[in-house]
């Protein structure tokens, strides 16, 4: 039986500020950053947007491309490192928003940056299992990171949605094969009641991002018995534009492969949302036959894998919901630094 | 506002549920038990498709204590394009492209929390259609 | 039913009345009433009084009123139909009156407004709205009045000039009238120069947050006729509600209630808008002058814009609107305001107003509103 996605959408906020804004205030080399993160902006939630709206708009367009009754979902799973609560799942207010309630499962993942691929892992799951019809996935953030830190030129708000079926018509691309690794690496934490993330700054990268992405890459090729010159796009973990890249140009890919989903140089790191999002912007635009590899990262640290095949239902649901290249390009609105200081509440209010 | 005040309305502000009057057919956002119009008793409850067209609109510059962190926000009466007019904010916009007669989109957004520590209240916002 | 008189009208200065109490400023008020009209004991009393558990944190407010303006046991009423609640409280009076319940009734209205905080105000006037589908957007009243502003303007062309010039004609009246908050002369610059508030409304088009009471003392016109004074007769009442929320009515630029309240008091009375001598309107924000001047019947749908520009609506023009400086100079204490309007009307028709008086004024109108108009109450009076 094949399963796989039948519906996808992404969301972004409409607000973006620039590497060069945030550097001014800082005295930092904007220059240098840009060139060193290969990043040129990141989007900005506005007061009213969180894990929970984006996640309801993304689920919303997965649902329109779908094409389903909201009612035969089986399990909503929201991931995200910044649910509104800390207690009371942002899955349940998306389950009720859409219309998925009561007969469902539902629950929140956390693993930094891979929350989202786990839910979508799960949910494969349960589908192939024959527990469920229909599986929810999203991965959302609005993360924050400190003033001044590197995480502030990156930090970045987004979320995208996945629904997993086995229905025959509606798949737009079978999940073909799966494979997860991971280890306790502590390259990036948040302790409880903590505003901001820290990291261990140069160690997030060789011992955490680049060893379990390869490991995870490795595993996922040697099971599917396949190699990089068979897959037309590739999605990885963006915490920036440089990793993508250079874990790409490392395992064997091509800047071909990875360009198409490489979205954070005009987007910044969502989190949960990042490899996820980057699959959507591939799927928009991807031919059927297409094969397609995405691998997460999530801090602690793990990898999710996926083999995907897109089928030809993808023609007919691309121009269902907002395009991510679109949500990328052109529905956006550039802010200064006090307005995004205000907005991710880095100014302390009185009635606070 | 107490949670079970915000609870008990989700079917309205979660999914845009309405009623269409069987007698007469007129659309009421929040349904009604009796029709103003006909004075019918029998509803069909339905949800809104999330689109619309401003009807009036400003700009709060002065707010309430509870969206006193959120000014100034447009606001606008908003006619939806399956008949009732609701009163939202208008989200993500320069208040000089607002106008009268422009399409708009529902969102879901943060409508207002109590504080840090108070329940958060969704809803949704409207946002101007976009190419 | 009997006919009815105004015997007595009360009202002390209002403003920013820091060293009185809502008690305090209701009884004063209410005492000049009695005085005026020669009486120490009524039978029964209603006091307008929109939201004094949130601004006073006092409820039960007829009992208090009762008790401390030394009237117990009698039986008191608060009426509660937000800003209109002062009117309401006197068309309850005159009913009450008519129908032969009570001989010497009070008709009251207080509010005590600014010992709670300007967002905390905003809040409390807020609850006049729909506050369950309005109220969710975080509109505010001057929001809601700004949307029917742009209705207006953009059917009508009204302008944003016009909507100006009502508000320096009400304090070019106010600044006659010592009772008023704002007793200073505006121009139209500084209107369109002030703080904005809800676009296209600025401060200076809005009434203001004001402590405030007035009071009248009814009786039946047969035993008024004995007091040797002046007769003025409630000829005309009439009170209807429309939709709660503003956007739920077809038409943004016309107020259905208070064309159907004036519909009642204009048939009650046998009078038509031209028999009007002057009119005093509920004009918590500059555009609500203008609709009700049309909804009353004094303009075509639109022309009210035009007609303050003409200076038809100043005190010596074809109809007097708010000959008292309204509520934008005199003061908005929203319980008070339908009585205050009476209090005006009741001076004019006795050729008491000093320098705001208006010439050969004989039948007088007045017109409160509660809310965005959900409610309306008019009356008509005229001196016999």
């Amino acid at each position: 039986m094949a399963v796989g996605i039948i519906g996808y959408g992404a969301h972004i906020p409409r607000r973006r500020i620039k590497v060069e804004e945030i550097a001014k205030v800082w005295g930092a080399d904007a220059p240098s950053y840009k060139r060193g993160l290969e990043l040129l902006q990141k989007s900005v939630p506005a007061l009213d947007e969180d894990t929970i709206t984006l996640s309801v708009e993304a689920a919303r367009s997965a649902l329109a491309r779908a094409g389903i009754d909201p009612q035969e979902i089986g399990a909503v799973y929201v991931g995200s490192e910044s649910h509104p609560y800390a207690v009371k799942p942002s899955g349940a207010t998306v389950a009720e928003a859409i219309g998925a309630t009561p007969d469902c499962h539902c629950a929140d993942f956390e693993f930094a940056c891979k929350a989202g691929s786990e839910g979508m892992f799960v949910s494969y799951g349960l589908v192939k299992a024959g527990l469920i019809k229909y599986g929810l996935a999203i991965g959302g953030d609005t993360s924050q990171g400190a003033p001044g830190d590197a995480l502030e030129y990156s930090a970045a708000a987004g979320a995208a949605a996945f629904i997993m079926g086995a229905d025959e018509e509606r798949i737009v691309a079978t999940v073909d094969e799966t494979y997860s690794f991971m280890t306790d690496t502590p390259d990036f934490w948040r302790r409880e009641h903590q505003f901001y993330p820290s990291h261990g700054g140069r160690f997030t990268g060789e011992p955490a991002y680049f060893r379990i992405v390869t490991g995870a890459v490795a595993g996922i090729l040697k099971k599917a018995g396949m190699t990089p010159s068979d897959f037309q796009h590739v999605i990885f973990h963006q915490p920036n534009g440089k990793f993508p890249k250079r874990i790409g140009k490392r395992l064997g890919f091509t800047p071909e492969q990875i360009e198409t989903g490489r979205v954070v140089p005009l987007l910044g790191n969502t989190y949960s949302g990042a490899s996820p999002i980057g699959l959507t912007a591939v799927l928009d635009v991807a031919k059927p036959g297409d094969r397609i590899l995405m691998c997460s990262y999530g801090s602690g640290a793990g990898s999710d894998a996926f083999v995907l095949t897109v089928r030809e239902r993808i023609l007919e649901v691309q121009d269902l919901a907002p395009k991510t290249r679109w949500l990328l390009d052109e529905n956006i609105r550039f802010v200064e630094y006090g307005e995004y200081a205000k907005l991710r509440r880095k100014i302390r209010l009185a009635s606070e | 506002m107490p949670p079970s005040r915000s609870w008990r309305s989700y079917p309205q502000t979660y999914r845009l549920e309405a009623a269409r009057c069987k007698g007469c057919g007129k659309a009421y956002y929040p349904p009604r038990l009796i029709c103003p119009g006909c004075k019918g008793r029998e509803f069909e409850h339905f949800r809104m498709k999330p689109s619309g067209t401003i009807v009036s609109h400003t700009v709060i510059r002065t707010p309430s204590s509870e969206f006193s962190g959120l000014a100034p926000f447009a606001v606008g009466i908003v006619e939806m394009d399956d008949g009732p007019r609701l009163t939202l904010q208008l989200a993500d916009v320069g208040f000089e492209e607002i106008k009268t007669g422009l399409p708009v989109r529902l969102e879901f957004r943060r409508m207002y929390s109590e504080g840090e520590s108070g329940v958060i209240h969704y809803g949704h916002k409207a946002v101007l259609v976009r190419k | 039913m009997r006919d009815v008189a105004v015997v007595g009208v009360g009202m002390q200065e209002w403003g920013e009345l820091w060293g009185k109490s809502t008690r305090d400023i209701f009884v004063e008020s209410a005492l000049l009433a009695m005085d005026d009209a020669g009486v120490d004991q009524l039978g029964a009393m209603y006091v307008g009084s929109m939201s004094p558990g949130i601004f006073a944190a006092q409820e039960h407010l007829e009992s208090v009123m009762a008790d401390y303006l030394g009237q117990l046991p009698i039986p008191a009423t608060r009426v509660e139909s937000a800003c209109a609640s002062g009117g309401l409280a006197f068309r309850l009076a005159y009913v009450n009156v008519a129908s032969g319940m009570h001989d010497v009734v009070l008709a009251g209205g207080i509010e005590k407004m600014t010992d709670v905080s300007g967002g905390e105000a905003t809040h409390a006037l807020s609850t006049a709205a729909d506050m369950k589908w309005e109220g969710v957007s975080g509109v505010t009243f001057p929001g809601l009045y700004a949307m029917l502003a742009v209705a207006h303007m953009e059917r009508y062309g009204t302008t944003r000039e016009q909507l100006a010039m009502v508000s320096v004609k009400n304090h070019e009246n106010g600044y006659s009238n010592s009772r008023a908050q704002f007793r200073m002369k505006i121009t139209v610059d500084q209107v369109l120069d002030s703080v904005k508030v809800a676009d296209p409304l600025n401060i200076l088009d809005c009434s203001p947050i004001t402590d405030g009471a007035a009071a009248a003392v009814l009786m039946p016109l047969e035993m008024a006729k004995k007091l040797g004074k002046p007769i003025i007769q409630v000829i005309g009442t009439g009170h209807a509600t429309d939709t709660i929320a503003l956007h739920d009515r077809a038409d943004l630029t016309t107020l259905r209630a208070v064309t159907e309240a004036a519909k009642q008091a204009y048939a009650m009375a046998g009078k038509q808008p031209a028999d009007i001598d002057l009119v005093e309107v509920h004009d918590c924000f500059t555009i609500a002058e203008i609709i009700v001047s049309e909804s009353l019947g004094f303009f075509e749908p639109g022309k009210g814009g035009p007609a303050v520009e003409a200076g038809e609506t100043a005190r010596t023009g074809r109809i007097p609107i708010n000959p008292s400086g309204g509520l934008k100079s005199k003061g908005h204490p929203v319980g008070a305001t339908g009585v205050a309007q009476i209090v005006e009307l009741v001076e004019q028709l006795r050729g008491q107003a000093g320098e705001r008086q208006v010439k050969d004024a004989r039948v007088g109108m007045a017109q409160n509103m509660g809310g965005s108009g959900g409610s309306s109450v008019v009356h008509i009076l005229e001196v016999k």
